[in-house]
């Protein structure tokens, strides 16, 4: 399983694997702010690049700390203190380098912090044992991957605010039945890599 | 306590119904939602929220008054941790075949919104045994929505339930409903024939 290489990684975690599509991961602010195609390509960009850093930096806890020291059940914790501590250094750095940057992306990061997306890949990472290069393709392919899902959906959304739908189903219910059909259309890049 | 003991009624009740986490908030299906294709998966990773929510919010309200505002989440998310790593060693240690299918979404009840978003919401504001009853009836409200997918999808999916056949041989299945899209649809149609009724019964109040 570890001899996949990077670049079948990279373009299973965008298309075959997505991970909003396929693992239903990073819902919560998918249903939330994929009402608006600017906002959703700002958290996109955050979320795609948070998940490539922190995957990275994950994997080399685990590997280099973790590990050593026998501390491996410790890892849920471990993990999401690099997420939220990486979260919020990213933040001060863009607050103070350009200030249209934080106006763009700023309000998203507190979010990113808590979206299962992120926690997920390291996740991934860590159970399917990929190596270094494995996981840096993983973690910027999945996140790549969620940015054009979270993209496509809200330009759908826009098209769809002048359509009627059905009381009970408007709002989160038609926004599954729409990610449903993405999902479904997705599974057509299935035969092209296999990876799990 | 003899004064907390109605609103422990009415805090049960918002959480399984009127205010159901799944229907009215729209929260926290992401962890949740990829194991509902197999029903006793689905029961296992329910037991955790609930476990999880519960107690989360036991301890979150314990120590309501020391945490600082300013990093409240980060404690609140930590404390979540620490009762997710609990529950994932009693799943690795009793259930070790379930908890490897679960695999990476056990750790995922971390970031599930309904867990921080009742820490911050409820257990910060209020004492450690209510905030513990709010938990679990949140967490129950979410399980029962969550296992009504899973049935769902596990009988049209693969003709069983609990892994054992219902349907007989001339059931073809559905294989769309063990897949992804299944998921998606499955909860949307529940959504629907459920927040349905709550505006019909409003406008007949009304």
């Amino acid at each position: 399983m570890n001899e996949i290489s990077v670049l079948s990684i990279f373009l299973a975690a965008v298309f075959t694997n997505n991970i909003l599509l396929t693992n239903y991961l990073g819902m919560c602010s998918f249903l939330a702010v994929s009402s608006e195609v600017k906002a959703s390509a700002g958290l996109g960009i955050a979320v795609t690049f948070v998940m490539a850093v922190t995957s990275v930096l994950n994997w080399l806890v685990e590997q280099y700390i973790l590990v050593p020291l026998d501390l491996v059940y410790m890892r849920y914790i471990v993990y999401i203190v690099v997420i939220a501590a990486f979260v919020q250094l990213v933040e001060m750095i863009i607050e103070r380098v350009s200030d249209s940057l934080y106006a763009a992306l700023g309000i998203f990061l507190p979010l990113i912090t808590v979206n299962c997306a992120i926690l997920g890949a390291t996740l991934f990472i860590a159970i399917r044992e990929y190596t270094l290069p494995q996981a840096a393709a993983y973690g910027a392919g999945g996140g790549l991957g969620w940015a054009m899902a979270i993209v496509a959906m809200a330009g759908i959304r826009q098209k769809m605010a002048r359509s009627r739908v059905p009381r009970g189903l408007s709002g989160a219910g038609i926004s599954l039945v729409i990610t449903g059909i993405m999902a479904l259309a997705f599974i057509g890049f299935s035969g092209m890599i296999r990876v799990n | 306590m003899t004064l907390a003991k109605p609103r422990m009624g009415r805090v049960i009740f918002d959480g399984l119904f009127a205010n159901n986490p799944v229907f009215v908030q729209v929260l926290g299906i992401c962890s949740t939602l990829a194991v509902t294709n197999v029903f006793e998966n689905t029961l296992v990773m329910c037991i955790g929220l609930v476990f999880t929510t519960g107690l989360s919010n036991f301890s979150v309200s314990l120590l309501r008054s020391l945490i600082p505002g300013r990093i409240r989440m980060i404690v609140e998310t930590l404390v979540i941790a620490s009762w997710v790593i609990v529950f994932d060693i009693i799943i690795k240690a009793t259930l070790p075949e379930i908890s490897k299918a679960l695999g990476a979404y056990v750790g995922l009840i971390i970031t599930n919104c309904i867990v921080m978003g009742r820490a911050e919401a409820f257990a910060l504001a209020n004492k450690p045994l209510i905030s513990m009853a709010d938990g679990i009836a949140n967490g129950l409200g979410y399980t029962w929505v969550l296992l009504a997918v899973a049935f769902v999808r596990e009988l049209l999916g693969s003709g069983s339930i609990f892994g054992v056949r219902v349907l007989g041989e001339w059931w073809t299945n559905w294989n769309i409903m063990v897949m992804a899209p299944g998921g998606f649809f499955v909860l949307a149609i529940l959504i629907w024939i459920v927040r349905g009724r709550m505006l019909r019964s409003k406008e007949g109040v009304r």
